[in-house]
């Protein structure tokens, strides 16, 4: 039985951002976890995009009136079948220019190697196929490019199209404003009626749009004196029992992580205050002064511990995990 | 591990795995040792998403699958054995978009034309043939339509046709004002003009009729019969003069090409909408996405015939003043569409 899109399937509902993710399966056989771009995200960079698009508009008229106004100089009728040629061959040019800046735009940039308009590029996000029913993942086809960008036309073209029309034909504008708004307005709310926050255009060619997610590789952090439990300020060797790395788990590892990553102007403050929670946790009297290098020691330790754990299938979650 | 690309050591990799000797931890020294292929990919990746192909090495290139490979399978034991997070995520944000560039779009753009224009654009004709039959059908009764409704009620033609000041063709006019709407001196100049605004105006409406083939290829039905009952009521303004076989070659000169083109368009929108409607065993949005898809090949095409119609209505018309010589025109013009269509079957209608 086909299930239709606003459908959902059956099991418990995720929130926040996980919501948002989801797992494909390449041919390698590697799980990729793909994080779904916000809405806000899509309707700005569709907004920077429009701008974009209207501001090249702009120039190319400008540029081609004043070619026109430059060709017409110091004649008063263009008799000239020269001129008349050049007039005719620039207001050939703004036609195509009206027609092909917004159908060729999305395809273009949406076609390259990132994926993405430079609006989505701003905003980190970009297309991409969407997978099989199994989770395999999926190449992203030239047509796919098209199909999705073509129905861009009756999404948000359209309406402007629609009231352009009616002023033009100087009929009852209020019914086609607002026959234009709810056409707009059933589109619009389109990527909010199903999961994956599928535009028509997406349904129509199998995309999705995704975050592209960007981070620098930090430093291996079990490198240098401190790693080997000795301070260099104090020369002091730290070493941790069994018993005191046990309390804490992977979470709380991780929090660790980013406070010793953490290089901001907080991070004196943060390392003094999760030291003396350690502290008290395996009483330890702390020290002052020496916050960094008794952190990495008890980190590396504590990460040692449960990697050992984890080559071994054993693995402890955070500090109310038994395991 | 490393091992696999042992060519390409320089001098600063072998430092990072001196020390890796230091770390004290063998997930730390796991990733000392690969780091330099997953930063030499990184480069590689960043290059080609910025499209500066060529400010890459050919080693580079041809190491960009063997970096890859390595990358997934670092990452695959780095899940299960270290709980560095800043390095997991690292891999994992460089494995996706590795990934979207080893397996981006299939071919080039040029590949991608000539599999077009050698058959695959053909090809996806024919696999919509039904839809285009259904098209077909629909236009044949718009027209029918059209020329009944005017024939019984002449108001009917105003309707269909928004008069506009100094059309002739309205009902009721003469033989010698019909013949000159068809055969007018007309102004030699301005065509191209003329022809760039009826191709990009066709180009919208045609484009219409597919996208909106999104609301079960409905609206797309009515468009069709809305566009081809204005047909039907020229063709009837002109038969009460006798003049439907001059009518037919004024047409036949773009409209072989241009109808063609608006029933492919139709024809596509029909197909989205019956996948739509009745998926089978398919789910709805993967029967959606398998008939964009293919008609999108269409629609490229549809696009490039209005280009060919436009330049017709503005030139060859315009400078080809019998009915005869438009009549050939016209009828060559459908005999090419229809033998590239149905009979050239090229290479590139394998995929």
């Amino acid at each position: 039985m086909a299930r239709w899109p606003w459908q959902r399937a059956t099991g418990a509902r995720p929130v926040g951002k996980a919501r948002r993710t989801r797992e494909v399966v390449t041919a390698e056989g590697l799980r990729l976890t793909l994080t779904l771009a916000p809405r806000g995200s899509r309707v700005a960079a569709l907004l920077i995009d429009l701008v974009m698009m209207f501001m090249i508009m702009l120039a190319t008229g400008v540029v081609l009136s004043r070619l026109s106004h430059g060709a017409f100089a110091g004649v008063r009728k263009p008799q000239n079948a020269g001129l008349q040629g050049l007039i005719e061959t620039l207001q050939v040019l703004w036609i195509l220019a009206l027609f092909l800046v917004p159908n060729v735009w999305f395809v273009w940039f949406e076609l390259g190697a990132r994926g993405a308009t430079p609006g989505k590029r701003l905003l980190g996000i970009r297309i991409a196929a969407r997978p099989a029913r199994d989770g395999t993942a999926a190449r992203l086809k030239a047509e796919a490019v098209i199909a999705r960008n073509l129905l861009r036309n009756i999404e948000l073209f359209m309406p402007v199209v629609f009231i352009a029309g009616a002023l033009n034909a100087g009929s009852d504008t209020t019914l086609a404003g607002w026959a234009a708004l709810v056409w707009f307005g059933i589109f619009a709310l389109f990527p909010f009626l199903n999961r994956d926050a599928l535009r028509g255009g997406d349904v129509i060619a199998g995309t999705w749009v995704v975050e592209v997610p960007r981070h620098r590789l930090g430093d291996a952090m079990s490198l240098g004196q401190g790693a080997q439990g000795i301070s260099t300020l104090t020369g002091a060797q730290y070493r941790f029992s069994e018993a005191e790395l046990a309390i804490y788990g992977e979470y709380e590892l991780q929090v660790l992580e980013r406070v010793l990553r953490d290089t901001s102007q907080a991070q004196a403050k943060a390392l003094q205050d999760v030291s003396q929670a350690i502290c008290a946790k395996i009483g330890w009297t702390s020290g002052a002064g020496d916050e960094r290098a008794f952190l990495e020691a008890y980190y590396t330790q504590l990460r040692a511990r449960l990697e050992t754990g984890m080559r071994l299938g054993k693995r402890k979650a955070d500090k109310h995990d038994g395991g | 591990m490393s091992t696999i690309l042992p060519r390409w050591f320089s001098r600063r990799d072998t430092a990072a795995i001196a020390a890796a000797q230091q770390a004290s931890l063998r997930s730390d020294r796991f990733r000392l040792e690969r780091e330099a292929d997953w930063r030499r990919l990184e480069t590689i990746v960043a290059r080609i998403e910025a499209g500066r192909l060529r400010a890459i090495s050919d080693d580079d290139l041809v190491a960009l699958p063997a970096l890859y490979r390595t990358l997934v399978s670092s990452l695959s034991v780095a899940r299960d054995t270290t709980l560095d997070a800043a390095t997991l995520a690292y891999l994992e944000a460089l494995a996706q978009r590795a990934w979207f560039v080893v397996y981006g779009p299939e071919i080039t753009f040029r590949g991608w034309l000539r599999r077009f224009f050698g058959g695959g654009w053909s090809a996806a004709v024919r696999a919509i043939g039904p839809d285009i039959l259904i098209a077909l059908a629909i236009m044949i009764i718009g027209t029918v339509i059209g020329w009944l409704l005017v024939a019984n009620d002449p108001d009917w033609f105003y309707a269909l046709m928004p008069a506009q000041p100094g059309d002739p063709r309205v009902p009721g006019a003469s033989h010698a004002a019909l013949l000159g709407s068809l055969f007018g001196k007309g102004q030699k100049s301005g065509l191209a003009m003329f022809a760039a605004y009826l191709f990009s105006n066709n180009a919208q409406v045609s484009i219409l009729c597919f996208a909106l083939g999104f609301a079960f290829g409905l609206p797309t039905i009515l468009l069709l019969v809305h566009n081809t009952a204005l047909l039907g009521a020229l063709l009837w303004l002109y038969h009460g003069q006798g003049l439907t076989l001059d009518l037919i070659g004024w047409l036949s000169v773009h409209g072989t090409t241009e109808l063609f083109a608006i029933m492919l368009a139709g024809a596509s929108g029909i197909h989205i909408g019956r996948a739509m409607a009745f998926p089978g065993q398919r789910a709805v949005l993967d029967a959606a996405a398998q008939a964009g898809r293919r008609t999108a090949t269409v629609m490229i095409g549809v696009v490039l015939m209005l280009i060919v119609a436009g330049l017709l209505e503005g030139f060859a018309r315009q400078l080809i003043n019998a009915t005869a010589p438009r009549l050939m025109l016209g009828g060559a013009m459908l005999v090419w569409w229809l033998g590239y269509f149905f009979i050239y079957r090229g290479k590139g209608a394998r995929r």
